[in-house]
């Protein structure tokens, strides 16, 4: 099956002077929903652009669907849906006109039908005569999806999708990503949020600098970069941590009263010392207890950020 | 071809006339029909008659040339700066529409728009001036030619805007004095000499006097001359498109 989107070594380059891209290469398989996340003006966005057509690439290949953007420009095109990070529309028209515009200027005949269950999936079927100035934010943004659905896409892109939103709806959001997953539309997103590329994403991309630093399943990159932290909470304050205990990955709080063993998820057992249980026991025979205990994994946004400062 | 997205381009820029009806359609006969009052019927009985003509009726093609060309640049370039200026083009420019598809769809409809004012106010202007058109083909084939070259010129306005105040620029400056200076109100050879020979450089001449040949058989040049004059400007319209087009200017970075 022809991947939904192929890079090959594409660069940008603008008149500045300035390179928003160098030489990425990135392929992103059919029906998977692909998180994009990257610091701002990394290259998310260009990248977006170039393969949406709306910025030039000075250099490398882009394949849609096995279509090139620009020999095949018109099938490349007509496989995408776009949302962008800004709400853009005609502040006059009403919601059923510009979800039906959207549709006819990427080439399909009208289909009411298509259009209705377009706006019910997004609940904007109650206000499909209202005009766009006269809704809010978060209802706008899904009359962005709408018009981006409007054409049944193959291919959805979301530039910054909830930016904005209230978490209720970011949540109701979500909920319409996965759904468009389960028709079998391949999801394209960038994000600021961590928590909604951990949420939804099955691969993860970072983009830092216009380079892609990395390309890796969400589950796999926690796993291989999540870290896990073992807090113990103790009755009475430590002085220090007794040498017996050195081999083990340990730190004290400044009070004394919580001891923290940090360990990798991938390999729990990695400590040179036996990982937990034999920390366990030692702490037991070294006359250390403990009231209380929590463990602590580190979320895709510590990884992110780790991952940007090795960079820097 | 995609008529769909060349359709759904035309009739939403149709669309908006219809919301903006007053503005669109209403205001420019308004504005144009009071010129019919004050010198059709007020100061054109005093004057006496142009080329055979009586001067209410003379200076109805001019007239009806001035508000084509400042209506077909206005629709025009208001029609593709606007989603510049909101940043709903990111759907035009992502859509699988070709440059020529999205200049017949823009183009068409302001052009459409600017022929329907003018057989509107050459209706209206029926009822102030004695009117008579001797070449009615002729003059329906001036009317399309002009409204599509000035909406070409006005898109490429639009595009080359990146505020309303460049927006205006060119349809304020350089085309209302042009028209004016164009021989609407008068014919060429009531000016003296050189004014005539320099006027000839003024494209506008061409236009009104091939217009007004059409309804009355008179013009300051001949009708080869404007036939001419507007495919060159036409031509260089359409070049000057393909080229916006081709290179990105101001549309893809």
């Amino acid at each position: 099956m022809e991947p939904a989107i192929r890079v090959n070594q594409l660069s940008k380059s603008y008149a500045s002077g300035f390179k928003a891209l160098q030489d990425i290469d990135l392929t992103i398989e059919s029906g998977e929903i692909f998180a994009l996340l990257g610091p701002n003006g990394a290259g998310k966005t260009t990248l977006i652009s170039i393969i949406c057509g709306l910025v030039n690439p000075t250099q490398g290949q882009v394949q849609v669907a096995g279509h090139d953007i620009v020999t095949e420009y018109r099938a490349a095109r007509s496989k995408i849906g776009l949302v962008p990070q800004e709400l853009t529309n005609e502040a006059f028209e009403t919601v059923w006109a510009t979800v039906s515009f959207s549709r006819g200027l990427f080439g399909c005949p009208p289909d009411p039908d298509h259009i209705e269950r377009v706006l019910r999936s997004l609940t904007l079927w109650d206000k499909r005569n209202n005009k766009l100035i006269t809704l809010s934010g978060g209802m706008k943004r899904r009359v962005l999806i709408a018009k981006a659905l409007a054409h049944e896409p193959q291919i959805l892109f979301l530039d910054e999708p909830t930016a904005g939103v209230d978490v209720e709806l970011r949540r109701e959001m979500w909920q319409v990503v996965r759904q468009l997953r389960e028709t079998g539309v391949t999801v394209i997103l960038t994000t600021h949020y961590i928590e909604e590329a951990e949420e939804m994403a099955d691969r993860i991309g970072v983009i830092h600098r216009g380079e892609i630093v990395l390309v890796e399943d969400k589950h796999r990159l926690m796993r291989q970069l999540g870290r896990k932290q073992l807090s113990l909470h103790l009755p009475s304050p430590l002085q220090r941590i007794p040498p017996s205990l050195n081999g083990h990955q340990l730190e004290l709080t400044e009070d004394g009263h919580e001891l923290i063993y940090t360990y990798d998820v991938a390999d729990a057992s990695a400590d040179e010392c036996g990982g937990i249980a034999t920390l366990l026991g030692e702490l037991r025979d070294a006359g250390i207890h403990f009231t209380d205990l929590n463990t602590r994994q580190s979320s895709l946004e510590d990884i992110f950020v780790s991952l940007v400062r090795e960079r820097q | 071809m995609n008529l769909y997205g060349v359709r759904a381009i035309y009739l939403s820029e149709m669309a908006r006339t219809r919301r903006t009806l007053l503005q669109s359609i209403v205001s420019p006969v308004l504005s144009t029909s009071l010129y019919f009052v004050v010198f059709g019927t007020a100061i054109g009985s005093r004057i006496e008659e142009i080329d055979g003509v009586n001067y209410g009726a003379f200076i109805v093609p001019g007239l009806i040339m001035l508000m084509l060309l400042t209506q077909s640049v206005s629709n025009a370039s208001f029609g593709i700066f606007f989603p510049k200026f909101s940043g709903t083009i990111y759907e035009l420019l992502s859509a699988p529409v070709s440059s020529f598809e999205i200049v017949l769809g823009y183009v068409g409809a302001a052009a459409t728009k600017s022929v329907m004012l003018g057989l509107l106010i050459l209706a209206t202007a029926g009822f102030f001036v004695p009117l008579r058109i001797d070449h009615p083909l002729l003059m329906l084939l001036f009317l399309i030619l002009t409204a599509l070259t000035f909406s070409l010129l006005g898109f490429i306005i639009g595009i080359w805007a990146e505020n309303f105040e460049k927006l205006q620029l060119v349809p304020l400056l350089v085309i209302t004095p042009l028209t004016f200076l164009g021989g609407t109100f008068y014919a060429i050879d009531m000016l003296p000499p050189l004014w005539q020979t320099l006027t000839l450089f003024n494209p506008v001449v061409y236009l009104v006097s091939g217009f007004r040949w059409s309804f009355y058989g008179v013009g300051d040049v001949s009708l080869a001359a404007s036939l001419v004059m507007i495919l060159i400007f036409l031509g260089v319209c359409l070049a000057v498109v393909r080229w916006i087009f081709k290179s990105g200017y101001k549309l893809r970075p």
